[in-house]
């Protein structure tokens, strides 16, 4: 008993250490969207061209939705990106995100337009329903318009390969 | 000099309370006290999800003004603090109550300071115990005076000896 005793401080050391070291991968600022296996919130909106959507518009292939803007630096960073994707085959839907529909259309003009269609959200209203709190960031739509996966910050080669296209194709398949 | 020491000294109390006043900048109108009230506690207790040590009445990014405004048409729409609370868990998770609900994931939060207080409270009460042990079995273990002066009869031979 008193031998088992003595070990006290090493367990003690052992899990004090495996929670500091998971805390060292941890990332704060990423947070559990609270819409995962929820499907897309509902919405009446303009697009940018003028065309009047909803939900309904979003479904029926596996699907990523971007929430941009053009105030957004990363954004900026992702979009070359983004046109990859979509020249892949990917089908991406933008969500303008509080944003202004003049500078919005300059910018795919100019740097080219990865979306089948972008969602006005000038109050950022629809944002606020998906839980958005800092553009960009990427949804991962099933063929039913269920959200499976959220990604904040910019998408790039490493996250697409780790992250959002292993989901992608699982979906997919189904 | 006394009279200015104490000036300044009031002027730090006046000053140190006077910092909240300037955490919400809207220029909001309510009709009831007590609506402005609701109001006041409800972005308190509400986390911003941007800028994550703030509250919602004391951040100034664009998505903590957007919730106030949520915050602020939910109340017109009639809604209760619970409804509107859930209405931004729905979106934002568990993450933006400063004050989370007791539920599974939760008890650890919850309880875990009780558990540990309550570990650490027995840990005094056995070595508390132990201690008056020891000591008692030293009183047991101590020799009569005949005994002591024997033994130290003996040690001293001992020492005599090398």
């Amino acid at each position: 008993m008193r031998r088992l005793a003595l070990f006290v401080p090493f367990i003690i050391f052992l899990l004090l250490g495996f929670f500091l070291f998971r805390g060292l991968s941890l990332d704060p600022k990423e947070l559990p969207s609270a819409l995962i296996g929820k499907p897309f919130p509902a919405f009446a909106a303009s697009t940018l061209d003028g065309k009047q959507v909803s939900e309904a518009d979003l479904k029926g292939e596996v699907a990523l939705v971007n929430i941009w803007a053009t105030w957004c630096p990363t954004c900026k960073q992702e979009h070359a990106y983004l046109n990859k994707l979509a020249r892949e085959g990917v089908k991406i839907f933008g969500v303008n995100y509080k944003d202004e529909t003049e500078k919005a259309k300059v910018w795919l003009q100019q740097l080219g337009n990865p979306y089948e269609f972008n969602v006005q959200d000038e109050d950022g209203m629809i944002g606020l329903d998906l839980g958005v709190y800092g553009a960009p960031e990427t949804y991962l739509l099933d063929k039913n318009g269920v959200v499976r996966l959220k990604h904040v910050g910019d998408v790039n080669d490493r996250v697409w390969k780790e992250k959002i296209q292993p989901e992608f194709q699982k979906w997919s398949e189904l | 000099m006394i009279h200015s020491a104490l000036k300044r000294f009031v002027c730090l109390i006046i000053l140190s309370f006077s910092c909240s006043s300037f955490a919400v900048i809207e220029l909001l109108e309510f009709d009831t006290e007590v609506e402005k009230e609701r109001y006041q506690t409800l972005i308190d207790e509400l986390r911003c999800p941007k800028c994550q040590n703030q509250n919602l009445a004391d951040s100034d990014s664009q998505i903590a003004i957007d919730l106030r405004q949520k915050v602020r048409d939910l109340m017109d729409q009639g809604k209760n603090d619970e409804e509107i609370k859930s209405h931004l868990v729905a979106r934002y998770g568990d993450f933006v109550l400063y004050r989370p609900e007791v539920k599974e994931v939760t008890y650890l939060l919850w309880y875990g300071p009780a558990v540990f207080l309550f570990i650490g409270f027995i840990v005094v009460v056995v070595v508390l115990r132990r201690n008056k042990q020891d000591s008692s079995d030293d009183k047991e273990a101590s020799l009569s005076e005949e005994e002591r002066q024997e033994r130290i009869r003996q040690l001293m031979n001992k020492n005599s000896e090398k």
